[in-house]
């Protein structure tokens, strides 16, 4: 063990515009052998700008970047391959319909031969590259089929397909841009003992994320971006997730929700024996009965697959439920259409913002209008009154804190936060009986976190009943009165937070029921 | 392609053929019957497989192209002048003339796509809006000049009809001269047969050259390089880039490869079918292949199947005419040349409605890439 860790990859002076916006401001950072190199910030900090900027994807608008010692030009992605970079993207660069072995090769179809041909109509060997695959994921334990189709494999899978095309590459340094965002716990687990045993094999690992945890979990070092500038370093032994979340955000951040005992009132939400079939036709939630009160939150928690999404889909009218009935204060809505729902007094706040949320093309204002469009204040008749869509849209923007430069902009165009934010503003200045929040802050950075638990705990305190469904047991616990745990497709137990602790309810969640 | 598509289009083309054998026996044999349909079925599906073709390329490769049946007409147009002006004002013999408008024509079909290439991969246009100028031009253009060219006081021509220099020829595949002697003497029936079959075989360069297209189109698509990256650039063009893949450079290279192919369809017209040029003379043939592109799931054997279904029902047409007088009077209906004339656009619609099984175009086709 050398004194002074060698450096791999070094970056001084990175400057990287976009239009109207300066992305990275004079961004210097380095990458030892052997090292997990954290890189925290929140979303649109400038972490994968600087990494698109080192894989040649942005050409930077002045600095340089040495791997080795030695200088590398920037520009295309080709230039950092033949350096040894290689780059995880958070949207997985995979083609689904290629099988394994075709997105592996693509790019280096002959790489694998003695005297590589660039010829373009030479015949591809897929039985030698998928040889050369499994050769890979053996030697890295990284498990992956070369026959299998990308697009049939979960996620998990294709992304260890992303890290062995890294290494059929050749590359020694990988940058892994939000590589956890579009995992289970369990598989952030096992790609956490993937990067140990690439390190150990001499991989030098940029780990980009915004997860506190995970940071202080796996991380060697830490750097911590903000507006485009790297703000600070961290020893991840010395660090906690307080200090680092301040750093991130440049403000003191509240990480535990705060929150008084909750009061609760009538039953709002009553579910009787409901079943719902998945889109595959099998029953996903298999008789389920529960009551969410007002002015409490219902923490629905499972890993993913246990029928969460088909029960939160059919209470807001999007998916038909087989039998059973449910009501909201009252009024039965099983096999309504979902503007009964709306007018039923749901607030929906969908899994999917994206495809269930937002109309992505339209402008935030007309988003902010969806629910009430048709009555007044926002339609007289048949005509839309755009001005009174105007200024709702201001006057949401601004209590709801849309970081935004006009309400005129396609909600396409914004980050996750403020997309989140949208639907939140939309959905909580109605008056609203029930809230029914699916995965509120997934892949939300810490700051837009805090401020969505607030909201939700802020209805709570209005007397809203809240059903809350996450696959994250730390939100759960943190803003959950009572605690239901599905599992298959059934709710197996119902707990009182007070009397709920983590390793229990990890246990209810994987199936495991308590002896009685 | 999946089997239940192949099993489709293979009941297809046996009715048709069974519909004709039945009413034509009266006045021909079977055989003779079946050889002349598959003849005709394989000549007629020459542009439209080229024109799948074409449309396979640029669609693999992520461009929409419905500007195929302009680029025909315009290559039908151009090479045609080409082939005159070489025979007629240069006074070339028939096969240079004709050769070099088949050239020509390929060439005028590239330019067109170059067009639709700039429009579409350059500049960003919507890909529709792209194909439907290049329609447009065609049509405009190859009238105004047939008219300039040929008719009138005051035209090229003077209004005189220049020579022809006439349309390619059928290569003779000797099939009948090596299979003939095992006939043995006195079987002048089994001679006959074999010259029957052998007729199927003899094809024009251009229908041949089709045929050997799709298998090369296909083997280039799925078993080489230029393949697998044209796919991805069609399928995921970031991916592509991310790998060190120009994406503008093969979306170029693709396009211009299926102008080529919808080039050497129009050739088709004017340099092997018929020695002539009129305006509009491609009817929709380019749109059809499109269907026969879409219903071979975006593949060359499968568009070529597809191909081949409709140069059935043309072939069945054709053949209609020929049997007219046995036609009975039950199916009077069938003399009607109209009423057979809509079978392949028949076909198209129900084809097209996805009856026959979903397919999957490019997930990229259409879209413009943007860094």
């Amino acid at each position: 063990m050398t004194d002074t860790p060698a450096i791999i990859l070094e970056a001084k002076g990175i400057t990287k515009k976009f239009p109207g916006v300066l992305a990275n401001d004079n961004v210097d950072f380095d990458l030892h052998k052997g090292e997990i190199h954290a890189l925290l910030g929140e979303n649109g900090a400038g972490k994968s700008t600087l990494m698109n900027v080192l894989y040649g994807l942005y050409k930077p608008e002045s600095g340089t970047v040495t791997v080795d010692g030695n200088p590398m030009t920037l520009n295309s992605s080709r230039d950092a391959i033949k350096h040894g970079i290689g780059m995880v993207h958070q949207h997985f660069m995979l083609i689904p319909v290629f099988t394994v072995t075709e997105n592996i090769m693509l790019g280096a179809e002959t790489d694998h031969r003695a005297a590589p041909n660039e010829m373009p109509l030479v015949r591809l060997d897929r039985a030698e590259v998928a040889q050369k695959v499994r050769d890979l994921s053996h030697q890295y334990g990284l498990e992956v089929d070369p026959e299998a189709v990308v697009g049939d494999l979960p996620v998990g899978v294709q992304q260890r397909v992303e890290i062995v095309k890294a290494l059929y590459r050749k590359a020694n340094i990988l940058i892994l841009d939000e590589p956890t965002a579009v995992l289970t716990p369990q598989e952030a687990d096992d790609l956490f003992r993937i990067m140990h045993e690439l390190t150990a094999k001499g991989v030098s690992i940029v780990f980009i994320t915004h997860k506190l945890k995970e940071v202080l979990k796996v991380a060697d070092r830490i750097t911590v971006m903000r507006a485009g500038q790297v703000v600070g370093s961290a020893n991840p032994k010395e660090s906690n997730e307080q200090k680092l979340a301040s750093m991130m955000v440049g403000r003191e951040v509240i990480l535990t929700v705060q929150k008084k005992p909750a009061e609760p009132k009538e039953d709002v939400l009553v579910v009787n024996d409901l079943r719902v079939k998945d889109v595959r036709g099998l029953e996903a939630v298999r008789g389920v009965s529960f009551t969410v009160r007002a002015g409490e939150v219902l923490g629905l928690a499972g890993v993913q697959g246990n029928g969460q999404t088909e029960l939160a889909e059919a209470l807001s009218g999007l998916r038909a439920s087989e039998s059973g009935h449910f009501s909201i204060s009252g009024n039965d809505l099983t096999g309504k259409p979902p503007r009964q729902f709306t007018k039923a007094g749901l607030a929906n706040i969908p899994e999917d913002r994206q495809r269930h949320g937002l109309v992505l093309g339209y402008t935030i204002a007309d988003n902010m209008a969806l629910c009430d469009y048709y009555h007044m204040p926002f339609s007289n008749g048949i005509v839309i009154q755009q001005k009174q869509v105007d200024s709702n849209a201001r006057k949401l923007i601004e209590d709801y804190d849309v970081r935004t430069p006009s309400p005129y902009i396609a909600a396409g165009k914004l980050s996750g936060g403020n997309q989140q934010k949208v639907i939140v503003a939309r959905e909580l200045s109605r008056p609203v009986k029930l809230v029914l929040a699916s995965q509120p802050t997934r892949g939300l950075d810490v700051g837009s976190i805090e401020y969505i638990h607030k909201q939700i705990i802020a209805m709570r305190d209005r007397g809203v009943a809240v059903l809350l469904v996450s696959a994250e047991l730390d939100e759960i616990l943190s803003l959950s009165d009572r605690i239901a745990v599905m599992y298959r497709g059934e709710i197996v137990a119902t707990v009182d937070r007070k009397d709920a602790s983590r390793e229990q309810l990890g246990l209810l969640m994987a199936g495991v029921h308590e002896p009685a | 392609m999946d089997w239940k598509r192949f099993g489709f289009i293979a009941i297809i083309i046996v009715v048709l053929f069974g519909g004709v054998v039945a009413i034509g026996q009266v006045q021909q044999r079977p055989l003779l019957i079946v050889t002349s349909m598959l003849a005709t079925t394989i000549a007629v599906a020459t542009p439209l497989t080229l024109g799948a073709l074409s449309g396979v390329f640029c669609e693999r490769a992520g461009v929409v192209n419905i500007g195929i049946e302009g680029m025909m007409l315009a290559s039908a147009f151009f090479g045609w002048l080409a082939a005159v002006y070489m025979f007629h004002v240069f006074e070339y013999p028939t096969g240079v003339s004709i050769t070099a408008g088949a050239l020509f024509a390929v060439i005028t079909g590239m330019l067109m796509a170059l067009l639709h290439a700039v429009l579409s991969i350059t500049f960003k246009v919507d890909q529709i809006i792209g194909g439907t100028v290049i329609n447009i031009l065609a049509v405009g253009l190859t009238g105004f000049l047939n008219r300039q060219m040929f008719f009138g006081k005051g035209s090229v021509f003077e209004g005189s009809i220049p020579n022809s220099p006439g349309v390619l020829r059928a290569i003779h595949i000797p099939i009948t001269e090596i299979l003939s002697p095992l006939c043995g003497a006195n079987s002048p029936l089994c001679v006959e047969n074999i010259a029957a079959i052998n007729r199927v075989f003899d094809q024009k360069p251009i229908a041949l050259s089709a045929i050997l297209l799709v298998f090369i189109s296909h083997y280039v698509l799925f078993n080489t390089r230029w393949g697998l990256r044209t796919r991805a650039v069609g399928e995921h063009p970031k991916a592509a880039d991310t790998v060190g893949i120009n994406v503008i450079k093969m979306r170029y290279a693709n396009v211009l490869i299926g102008g080529a192919l919808a080039g050497l369809a129009g050739a088709y017209f004017t340099i092997e079918s018929v020695p002539s040029f009129e305006p509009l003379l491609t009817n929709g043939r380019g749109f059809i292949s499109l269907a026969a592109m879409i219903f071979g799931n975006w593949t060359p054997i499968g568009a070529w199947a597809a191909a081949l279904v409709f140069g059935a029902s043309s072939a069945l047409q054709i053949n209609m005419q020929i049997f007219r007088a046995v036609i009975p009077p039950q199916l009077a209906f069938l003399q009607q040349s109209y009423i057979v004339g809509l079978v392949p656009y028949i076909l198209t619609m129900i084809i097209l409605t996805g009856i026959i099984g979903k397919t999957t175009p490019p997930a990229a086709d259409g879209v413009p890439y943007d860094k």
